[in-house]
């Protein structure tokens, strides 16, 4: 049987962020929650794996992964909408505030109670903390190949897998030996929309919680104190306060004095 | 890792047997972090074929370089490299390391940090020492760049980041700068890889790499189709700049999708950023609101991208851009 294991956080639907200018922190009220937008290419690509395998008469399993307040079970009832066969919450106070160091440490010990993985797929970066890290740190604590920025899964080994990835200056081809870690980009698919008999039976599905001592994470590296980076503060960016909106009567005119303005500021 | 030492690293990535010119714009933030905080400039190379790019380090403001070289480093493999990278941050342990947050860069730096057991700052646009306790304070965009967040790693060394390109200029080159050259022995066997590189494709014409643009000319859905892109290309061709799109174009098919700006597309820091049809949705905005300077051309005055420009040219793209072009060309 083959474990594919999806990981996916709950983040700010991306245009409901509002930040509050004085304080420079979230305002939650209002504020509605979803999967993070790369998530979604991640979890089809999970359930595509599941059904590519299931083609070459394979047993497959697409497992999701969360941790997060306990709030973050909604995204896990959504994954099961679109076809997630098990799910599995990592919800526990020890793990509040921990930077991607102890968020990769916690994840990894979550997929190591699953067991057995085939495939771990992230997605490329969240929309709320947007560090990128979590993929390629959770293949470092276990030992796994990474790929970031994953186009493409061509093939599918029983011992290894091909991908594809973008890098700046083209595209690599690698194989991977399995298990191994893949973080997707949006390019990679187009998510399916959750059935209606996938909706239904999402809303009793049971989902699996485990605590800290659950996953036998060693609490020394958990949480806002043992993560080794810290924020410090954070501000919300200056922005141009007036726009300069350009002059002219024609759209010529104004393209005119456009140009006026970019070659006297030397900007071109 | 508690640290004594007294040096701030940068990575200079060989990418393809060339050397990244975004190292030489850690190099210039190195030299302003080590003025603060008295550390030597140290630039790490990993390559198969170290050239001469260790002297022209040196002469671009590195103190030292640690050469790794080896057959294994031929391509990226981030097994090997993130290995290797560990041994050299033990055996010498810097005190800050500033990696650059290119698409290798960024999954090479948060392997290495866990291998390395140490923090990692993400993707930052400001590095500074704070004036008290020295320590590294690097600031990042989040929240699809509604929000900077000053991050620091207080106890574990190195201070890790990754910066965003272009967010310094390159350092000057002083042909007649000294420095030291260190030959770190690369132990091949050790390292154990589970990947195997297979090929690379190079980029097509139409797939340009925006992110290592100064100027960027970017269209929306109201640059409509093909013809209205060539007008962009033809635009960006006359200053230097490349083209890019928002995410409505790319669904439509009228770019590649490694051009897209924004939220599932790439973040970018551009001089230059030029808007052209398009409206300046948040997951737009996420792209690239930090770029220096922003122009906006639409049609339509209440578009939300026009109150967020620098400058605002409220027009029809079909017009404004073949006068702009003939503008330009002419001195
Ligand atoms: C403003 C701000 C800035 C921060 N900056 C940094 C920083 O520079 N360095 C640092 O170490 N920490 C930082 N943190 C802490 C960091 O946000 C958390 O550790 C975090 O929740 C995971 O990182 P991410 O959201 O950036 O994930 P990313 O690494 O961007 O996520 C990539 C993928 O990993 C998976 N994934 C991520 N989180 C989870 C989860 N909780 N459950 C399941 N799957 C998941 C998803 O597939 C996701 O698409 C910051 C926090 C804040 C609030
Ligand atoms: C989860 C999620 C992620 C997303 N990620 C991204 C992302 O990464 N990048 C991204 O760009 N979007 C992203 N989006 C989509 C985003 O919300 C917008 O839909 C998209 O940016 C709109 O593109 P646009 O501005 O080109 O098109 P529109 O919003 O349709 O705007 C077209 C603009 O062109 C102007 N116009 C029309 N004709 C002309 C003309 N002849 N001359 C001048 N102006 C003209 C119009 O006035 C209008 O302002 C995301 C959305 C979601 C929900």
């Amino acid at each position: 049987m083959k474990n594919i294991i999806v990981c996916i956080k709950q983040t700010p639907k991306s245009d409901n962020i509002k930040i509050d200018p004085a304080t420079g922190c979230l305002i939650r009220t209002g504020a509605e929650s979803a999967i993070n937008p790369f998530d979604e290419f991640a979890l089809e690509e999970g359930i595509r794996i599941k059904e590519r395998l299931t083609a070459q008469g394979k047993t497959a399993v697409v497992n999701v992964i969360t941790m997060g307040p306990p709030q973050a079970e909604a995204v896990l009832r959504t994954s099961v909408a679109k076809g997630a066969d098990k799910v599995f919450h990592l919800s526990d106070i020890a793990f509040a505030g921990s930077d991607t160091w102890a968020t990769s440490y916690a994840l990894s010990k979550g997929i190591q109670k699953i067991g057995n993985p085939y495939i771990i797929i992230c997605g490329k970066q969240t929309n709320d903390s947007d560090t990128g890290h979590i993929g390629a740190q959770i293949s470092a604590w276990l030992k796994y190949p990474n790929s970031s920025f994953v186009r493409k899964v061509s093939e599918l080994g029983d011992a290894n897998i091909t991908v594809e990835r973008l890098v700046e200056d083209g595209t690599d081809t690698i194989n991977l030996s399995t298990p191994a870690v893949l973080s997707v980009v949006k390019e990679i698919n187009k998510p399916r929309i959750a059935s209606i008999s996938g909706r239904i039976s999402a809303k009793t599905f049971e989902i699996t919680t485990w605590t800290a001592d659950d996953i036998k994470a060693d609490k020394t590296k958990l949480g806002m104190k043992n993560s080794p980076t810290k924020v410090v503060k954070s501000f919300t960016p200056k922005r141009e306060a007036n726009s300069i909106v350009i002059e002219g009567a024609t759209s010529k005119e104004r393209a005119n004095n456009l140009v006026k303005i970019l070659k006297e500021n030397q900007y071109v | 890792m508690k640290n004594k030492s007294t040096n701030t690293w940068v990575l200079a990535e060989v990418i393809r047997g060339n050397l990244s010119p975004v190292a030489l714009e850690l190099l210039f933030i190195a030299k302003k972090l080590a003025k603060e905080t008295g550390d030597k400039v140290c630039a790490v190379l990993m390559t198969n074929d170290k050239k001469d790019f260790a002297q022209k380090l040196i002469c671009h403001g590195a103190d030292i370089v640690y050469v790794a070289e080896d057959k294994c480093l031929a391509n990226f493999d981030e097994d090997i490299y993130s290995q290797l990278l560990t041994d050299m941050i033990k055996a010498h342990t810097p005190n800050i390391f500033v990696l650059p947050a290119t698409s290798t860069g960024r999954s090479l730096s948060a392997k290495t940090a866990i291998l390395a057991d140490t923090g990692l700052t993400a993707d930052a646009t400001d590095l500074q020492i704070d004036k008290e306790t020295k320590l590294l304070h690097a600031t990042r965009p989040t929240f699809g760049g509604n929000l900077m967040a000053t991050i620091m790693c207080e106890v574990k060394r190195p201070q890790m980041c990754s910066l965003r390109p272009l967010t310094y200029p390159q350092t000057e080159c002083d042909k007649k700068r000294k420095g030291e050259i260190v030959n770190f022995k690369v132990d091949a066997k050790k390292y154990k890889s589970n990947v195997k590189f297979v090929s690379f494709k190079e980029l097509e014409d139409n797939e340009i790499d925006i992110c290592a643009s100064e100027i960027i000319v970017a269209g929306g859905r109201g640059v409509k189709d093909e013809k209205g892109f060539a007008l962009l290309k033809q635009l960006a061709d006359s200053i230097g700049g490349t083209v890019a799109a928002s995410r409505a174009a790319v669904d439509n098919g009228l770019m590649p999708y490694r051009c897209q700006v924004g939220l599932t597309g790439k973040t970018i820091k551009p001089k230059l950023y030029i808007a052209c049809g398009i409206s300046g949705q948040v997951q737009h905005m996420a792209g690239m609101s930090s770029s220096d300077v922003i122009v906006a051309i639409n049609k339509d005055a209440e578009a939300p991208i026009m109150a967020q420009a620098k400058y605002a040219l409220v027009g029809d793209v079909f017009e404004v851009i073949p006068q702009l072009i003939s503008q330009l060309k002419s001195k």
